[in-house]
């Protein structure tokens, strides 16, 4: 049982604890491996609720489909959400060990962190990782969450050393991020009711999957759709299949129709 | 040169245990039980920010009574103890009776080889998915071990709120008639206590990964009512 005495005790901070106990992972040394698995294209808008987070569902290696069904826009709490583009493994690591932080630091202080709090703990995740970046495993995230005092949602998004840069429309990171993020911004309006912006985020995958081969569209096939997630007043808010189904449906209209 | 008395180790066992306990009759009690949906904790607390009760995971809770920043040391390595397991191995790894022999392994030791005793009672408690598979860890100052059933009394005044609660407290019990058991156990014939002055807290068999909720004033009202 991992006891301290207070000079050695690593506060509420999971990942010192991690390397108290010796379980922290070592940063990659040597040459650059490029054809491991790869996220890609995670938004996130602003709307008149809070924020709605989007994903697609493809990972790469190299120039071949490596999963169909990757999650890479999940919650990380209560009221905040997080996405992730870049190399798959240290990208999963990182949004688990920010999942646990944020849990752990509930735990051990008796209360949440902050919204600013939680999105510089994870700028602070993100520059760790950085030597591994410059060996070309770089994972770069995107946040999102809704404030509870100032019933309003924020986001941020980051830079491989740890940048944090706070957003008030629009985010957009990863291999089809031009094309998703351009759509967004001419798409946006201030305070969009929920449906618009769910349309709004999926037109943008769906412009990102028709132009960049590491974004996978609506696979109709599988029955497999982006990840869509409101974050609200109402907590993190998963939008369900047969709702995107609609939507990918009047997308797949609209584009038949020109 | 002055030499020290010689002190046979049973007599120096009996004082430490005798320092413990009069440090854990000091502060006040606590009762946890089995309830319908899973395990609630009431405890006399007049503080609203220094708790006795906490979540320590996802289906388990940890309770203490005696010395503040002592079962707030316990509580804290419970909760790194478990959340370094959930995240080397997997969530449903994390089980109350690893963390229970952990804590006893760690109070005996500090019992044993330490400057004083610890002056706390600890209750390690779990739900199961089923009311049989709920589990109740009682720790004592010395790290010995009880597994309880259906309810269980930290702290000094624990005989008479035991008899107490052996009337008060039936099995299968719904939240609002467990609480009223628990409430009143504590107090005893001559106390009623006040909302304010109580914790409660529960575990509950539910949807939601993290089962541990706080009962705030004007739920324990209502409930009370």
């Amino acid at each position: 049982m991992p006891y301290f005495t207070p000079s050695q005790d690593p506060g509420a901070n999971f990942q010192a604890l991690l390397s108290r106990v010796g379980l922290n992972a070592q940063p990659v040394k040597g040459q650059a491996i490029v054809d491991i698995p790869h996220a890609t294209t995670c938004v996130a808008v602003t709307y008149q609720g809070g924020v709605i987070m989007a994903g697609d569902r493809r990972a790469t290696a190299g120039n071949l489909i490596s999963h169909r069904d990757m999650e890479k826009v999940v919650q990380a709490d209560t009221f905040s959400g997080v996405g992730i583009a870049g190399a798959a493994g240290p990208a999963m690591e990182m949004i688990k060990l920010f999942q646990l932080q944020l849990e752990h630091y509930e735990k051990m202080e008796g209360q949440q962190l902050s919204l600013e709090g939680k999105a510089n703990q994870l700028s602070t995740m993100v520059r760790a990782n950085l030597p591994s970046a410059m060996q070309g495993l770089g994972a770069v995230p995107i946040f999102g969450g809704f404030e509870p005092r100032q019933t309003k949602g924020r986001l941020w998004d980051y830079d491989m050393t740890g940048g944090r840069y706070e957003e008030r429309e629009f985010v957009a990171i990863g291999s089809g991020s031009l094309h998703a993020g351009t759509v967004i911004k001419i798409g946006w309006r201030d305070q969009m009711t929920r449906s618009d912006a769910v349309m709004l985020v999926c037109r943008a995958l769906w412009e990102a999957a028709d132009a960049d081969s590491a974004t996978g569209g609506p696979d109709v096939l599988r029955g497999i759709y982006p990840i869509v997630a409101s974050i609200s007043q109402d907590g993190w808010v998963p939008v369900q299949d047969e709702e995107l189904v609609q939507v990918f449906e009047s997308i797949i209209a609209q584009v038949r129709s020109r | 040169m002055t030499m020290p008395f010689y002190v046979p180790p049973e007599q120096q066992m009996k004082d430490r245990a005798e320092f413990a306990r009069k440090g854990i009759s000091r502060g006040r009690s606590l009762v946890a039980c089995q309830y319908s949906d899973g395990i609630l904790f009431v405890a006399e607390n007049p503080s609203n920010t220094l708790r006795k009760i906490s979540e320590i995971y996802d289906r388990i809770a940890f309770a203490g009574v005696g010395k503040y920043n002592e079962f707030d040391q316990l509580r804290q390595a419970g909760v790194r103890a478990a959340d370094l397991k959930g995240y080397q191995y997997a969530r449903d790894d994390v089980d109350a009776r690893s963390l229970a022999n952990q804590y006893a392994q760690m109070m005996g030791h500090i019992f044993t080889h330490d400057q004083k005793p610890l002056e706390v009672e600890i209750l390690v408690a779990e739900i199961g998915h089923e009311p049989a598979n709920d589990r109740l860890f009682h720790i004592l100052y010395d790290g010995t071990v009880m597994d309880e059933n259906r309810f269980s009394v930290l702290g000094g005044d624990a005989d008479p709120i035991n008899e107490r609660m052996n009337t008060a407290y039936s099995v299968g019990a719904n939240l609002s008639a467990a609480l009223k058991a628990c409430v009143a156990a504590l107090g005893g014939p001559d106390k009623t206590l006040a909302t304010d002055d109580l914790e409660v807290a529960v575990i509950e068999r539910g949807t939601s990964r993290r089962s541990f909720r706080r009962i705030e004033s004007t739920e324990v009202t209502s409930l009370l009512g």
